[in-house]
């Protein structure tokens, strides 16, 4: 079984999951991010390295943020770029998916960021695609979204350079989240010694362990001493039911207060991918406080992003 | 017509024979083995030298797709198929589009197959009208029709008093139910087995206790109830121990395993492999060997294809959306073989597995070579290799998740009613 995120000379073809990237390429992405940082600050915010190539967005889900910054990134670098909501055209047409694809392919798209609401999506989609054609995973399911796995890793070296000395914690719905399996395989990955997921039993997939990390049911205990917690969001369909009896509940024992975060370190940052839930999973105060790096992460987002695009197009 | 068959090294499970001998069959039966009848002039002789002959396979789970589904495959390249593995009876399950729950349908089924005069079809009825678990289907009648026993397929009876009524309604007139055991509800939604992999995948999982939830169930009814009950494709190892612990009380009790999970786990489904989302689930490497040692300690009576063929296109989608099921017919001899090989299971035990047990449960004239039996064979060589591809199989389903695998086992020569309806070119 080839990994199919590798080309056989090692090199990134597509970007499907963290899981399966060496550590020399995790690395590659996010120090050539850095390069990009700098061009968002510029008078002319445009590189040419994705010139005459057109990215396709592909969004079979809806999302608003990770599109607009796929498509930021790709017009950075000046690219043409396409985007998509496939779930309000084609889709409910009775077209499959591999017919959208070829039908782009046909209207010769150079690279595709894809976003399903099934887990394998980005995988089932990178093997029909001609050898030319990069994929990169905007999430699937509750499986990966690597490149908000990058973006928080990328965020976390900004703040805490030793990644071999972190305590990390993550907190919330696991079970469901794709960021958290991403952001998993990133820290262990990337050499970060402990990772700890804490969560209820109803939040947390069988055997998370399995995964490398450790787990914890009590946000107190769990958050002790860490330096970076990394808050979930949580999906409003898991607020009312037989996961979480409700909403306030969860937050009253796993939710983000300035209280429960003065247990990790005092130079502890806070992380969330967004969009939050003020006052289920993260109180106000803690969103906006000085902890925070949640904004910054939207802006690394970017760079990472071009990063991943440049990389792919052979200008890493 | 008669049929001298020379030379081949004859296993027949039932008369514990495995040595080299010649049969002789006439007007579909078989006549002789060893030596010639007196006046035995055959119009055709079948040279089975280095070659294994035993019984025609019998499968306990074979999905043909008709009627309903003939875009998926149809009865005449389903029963091809079967012949091609040298599969020369099986059973079919009721989830066909109209449900098998009408005397008419099986009627109409049983003709057609056997207007084709190729594999027996011995149809499994529906338990329950529409196998929606509610109003028991006409069980007697069905029966008449041709069905041989009643099944739900996939489709779980939730409510435990219409599971008791019919597991009653059948011990009454001695019938045999065909259950697939799965708590619904645990089940929801669930693609893969609830552990490791389907977390790291993100696959919504099904876990073990689904099954050992509605074995408990069945199991309990089935002792009050007297029924008799075959569990099809056992999948876990809290399943062999609740099936082994039963056996000892309650002799109206049988199953069996797909042979998918003698061979697969939850490991293969790799990057997303949508041929691997099966049902049940491929489990994990304990599961697999507790299944293993089932069979061998004779837990588990037979080993079955679940022959499912479905059409590309509905396998061509993220794993979770693509359909359940594999192609199952031609492959289930090879597998069986290699697991045997592996197992260090003789023949005699392995090639039983497929054909007199199976047979047993089917309650059915099949899966020996007595005489004056009917002259269902399956010839083939056992060191043979080929490669397990689209191109090699008969069947309209494509879809296994042993493809490019290089196995042993080819079926030479098959008759039906001593007659060669398969002949490999």
């Amino acid at each position: 079984m080839n990994n199919p995120q590798l080309d056989s000379d090692g090199r990134l073809r597509h970007l499907l999951s963290i899981e399966g990237l060496p550590k020399k390429i995790l690395n590659q992405i996010l120090d050539t991010a850095e390069s990009f940082v700098g061009i968002a600050e510029r008078e002319v915010k445009k590189v040419p390295l994705l010139r005459g190539k057109t990215v396709c967005n592909l969004f079979f889900e809806n999302s608003t943020r990770t599109r607009t910054t796929f498509e930021i990134a790709a017009k950075r670098l000046s690219a043409d770029v396409i985007s998509l909501n496939v779930n309000t055209s084609s889709q409910s047409k009775g077209e499959t998916i591999l017919d959208t694809v070829d039908n782009l392919i046909a209207m010769h798209a150079d690279m595709f960021v894809v976003r399903h609401s099934q887990s394998g999506a980005a995988h089932f989609i990178a093997k029909h695609v001609p050898n030319h054609i990069h994929v990169i995973n905007a999430g699937d399911g509750r499986h990966s979204h690597p490149t908000q796995g990058l973006l928080d890793m990328f965020t976390i070296r900004k703040y805490k350079p030793d990644l071999h000395n972190l305590r990390v914690a993550i907190v919330g719905d696991v079970l469901h989240s794709r960021v958290a399996r991403s952001e998993i395989h990133a820290l262990t990955t990337l050499g970060v010694p402990e990772v700890r997921v804490i969560a209820p039993k109803t939040l947390l997939p069988a055997q998370v362990e399995k995964l490398g990390v450790h787990v914890f049911h009590d946000m107190k205990a769990g958050l002790k001493d860490v330096d970076v917690v990394m808050m979930l969001r949580l999906q409003n369909e898991r607020m009312n039911g037989a996961m979480l009896p409700s909403a306030q509940e969860y937050f009253k024992t796993y939710g983000l207060t300035q209280e429960k975060l003065n247990l990790a370190k005092p130079d502890a940052i806070v992380l969330h991918p967004g969009p939050m839930n003020r006052g289920v999973e993260i109180d106000s105060s803690v969103a906006d406080g000085n902890q925070s790096v949640i904004l910054p992460q939207v802006t690394y987002g970017i760079a990472v992003r071009m990063a991943v695009m440049a990389i792919l197009a052979g200008g890493g | 017509m008669k049929i001298h068959i020379k030379n081949g090294r004859v296993i027949d499970p039932k008369n514990k024979i495995d040595s080299n001998m010649d049969i002789f069959i006439a007007a579909g039966k078989i006549l002789a083995l060893g030596q010639p009848p007196i006046g035995f002039i055959a119009n055709q002789t079948i040279d089975a030298s280095n070659l294994i002959v035993c019984p025609g396979l019998v499968d306990l789970s074979a999905r043909l797709r008709e009627p309903g589904y003939e875009y998926k495959a149809t009865l005449v390249s389903e029963l091809q198929a079967a012949v091609a593995g040298g599969v020369t009876s099986l059973a079919c399950p009721p989830d066909t589009d109209p449900v098998l729950d009408e005397p008419g349908l099986v009627e109409m089924l049983k003709h057609r197959a056997k207007q084709l005069n190729l594999a027996h079809v011995y149809p499994l009825g529906a338990l329950t009208r529409q196998l929606q678990g509610q109003v028991l289907s006409e069980m007697g009648e069905l029966r008449e029709a041709g069905c041989v026993g009643f099944s739900q397929a996939n489709i779980a009876i939730t409510d435990t008093q219409v599971l008791w009524r019919a597991m009653e309604y059948a011990a009454t007139f001695g019938f045999t139910l065909f259950l697939h055991a799965e708590e619904p509800f645990l089940a929801k939604d669930g693609v893969a087995h609830d552990g490791e992999i389907a977390s790291r995948l993100g696959l919504k999982g099904i876990p073990s206790a689904a099954e050992a939830l509605a074995l408990a169930s069945i199991l309990r009814i089935a002792k009050e109830t007297g029924a008799r009950i075959h569990i099809s494709r056992l999948s876990t190892a809290e399943g062999v121990q609740m099936i082994r612990d039963a056996k000892k009380q309650n002799p109206n009790i049988s199953c069996d395993v797909s042979a998918n999970q003698l061979h697969l786990t939850e490991h293969d489904i790799g990057y997303f492999d949508s041929n691997c989302h099966l049902k049940p689930p491929l489990r994990t490497q304990r599961d697999k060997e507790a299944l293993s040692a089932g069979l061998k300690d004779g837990t588990i009576d037979a080993i079955c294809s679940d022959h499912t063929p479905v059409d590309d296109d509905a396998k061509l989608a993220p794993f979770a959306e693509a359909e359940i099921g594999a192609t199952g017919l031609e492959l289930l001899l090879a597998l069986t073989l290699k697991w045997a090989q592996q197992e260090k299971v003789d023949l005699l035990k392995a090639i039983s597995l497929v054909s007199q047990a199976s047979a047993q449960i089917l309650g059915v004239p099949a899966g020996n070579l007595s005489r004056n039996s009917d002259a269902d064979i399956c010839i083939f060589d056992a060191a043979e290799y080929w490669e397990i591809s689209p191109g090699a199989l008969k069947s309209q389903g494509k879809n296994s998740p042993f493809n490019g695998l290089e196995i042993a086992g080819k079926v030479k020569t098959t008759l039906v009613h001593g007659q060669v309806v398969y002949q490999f070119s």
